[in-house]
């Protein structure tokens, strides 16, 4: 901790890592990170402005109240609040140099991801067979457009985590590659807020 | 590099970029459990009809707290630079008053 130390009393720390500071003192690819998610917020801000815009214009149905499976989903919210908590956790084990317990909560993390877009799938199966499709009305055009969305941002977010499982097998991931870790994190909390969202606005004011 | 000097060199960015250390597992399971309540009180209200009058308050309400406590604990808002929060929330401030705008155009202008 000499570094830290020098660092402290004013000296420029001599140290060699792989990370990029910009000359805020910040990190290049956590700065990076939060502008994408930053532009992320614009993108889901427009699907929910749309969905909410059109609500309650439908001419035919089956309308909201007809179709949406409160419990269900309200089982589905779980699932993903509890992945955000596996997230953190990976995040904490990594930064103790713990890689067992890294792997373990990243395959959790990963896991519950998986089980939110099989509620996803079945939900969407069950509403098709219901006679709500793509262009059965308003309702099911913005509907399936903005969870499918984030459905799709879930996915992606549960490769990127099985990928940082398998690469903490190798070098590539190993103890002070916590920023690796951190990154994947911010995206996926990212998700799980975004479904915070949808879920009290679309499922609970109906 | 060694382990040991990759989490000293992280350590050291953390301290120039004015960053807090991040909570503790046992933290994050308190505030998951805060989080599970706060789902299961949304849950509940949509089923007490006496409620429903003020559904959308109180739905909004529980709904922005559980929000704020993911991106300020989880997201590490709360402990990292404000530079963050300022990354994050002016874009959702602006997708926020754009969807205001547009509920308000769509509402007074119908036809």
């Amino acid at each position: 901790m000499s570094e830290a130390i020098a660092a402290a009393a004013g000296s420029p720390p001599v140290v060699h890592d792989d990370h990029h500071y910009t000359s805020t003192g910040q990190n290049s690819r956590k700065v990076l990170f939060w502008t994408f998610i930053g532009s992320e917020c614009m993108f889901f801000g427009s699907l929910i402005a749309t969905y909410l815009i059109y609500r309650g214009r439908d001419k035919v149905g089956p309308h909201p109240h007809e179709i949406l499976n409160i419990p269900l989903t309200s089982v589905s919210a779980f699932v993903l609040l509890m992945s955000s908590l596996t997230m953190v956790l990976a995040l904490a084990a990594i930064q103790r140099g713990n890689m067992g317990k890294t792997r373990l909560w990243l395959a959790a993390t990963a896991t519950l991801g998986m089980m939110f877009v099989g509620f996803q799938i079945y939900e969407f199966n069950h509403f098709v067979h219901e006679g709500l499709t793509l262009s059965t009305n308003l309702f099911g055009s913005t509907f399936y457009v903005l969870t499918g969305f984030h459905g799709t941002h879930v996915l992606v977010g549960v490769i990127w985590l099985w990928t940082l499982f398998f690469l903490t097998f190798t070098k590539r991931i190993g103890p002070g590659n916590d920023l690796d870790v951190e990154i994947c994190g911010l995206y996926w909390h990212f998700v799980d807020v975004v479904w915070i969202a949808i879920f009290t606005l679309i499922y609970l004011l109906q | 590099m060694s382990d040991h000097a990759q989490l000293d060199a992280h350590a050291v960015h953390a301290a120039h970029a004015g960053a807090h250390a991040h909570p503790t597992a046992r933290k994050y399971v308190a505030i998951a459990i805060i989080l599970t309540i706060i789902t299961v009180i949304e849950v509940a209200v949509f089923y007490v009809p006496a409620l429903h009058p003020f559904l959308a308050p109180i739905l909004l309400s529980l709904s922005a707290i559980k929000f704020g406590v993911v991106a300020g604990y989880y997201m590490h808002l709360k402990f990292d630079p404000k530079m963050y929060s300022w990354v994050f929330y002016v874009p959702m401030a602006f997708a926020f008053a754009i969807t205001l705008a547009l509920l308000w155009l769509m509402a007074t202008h119908r036809g």
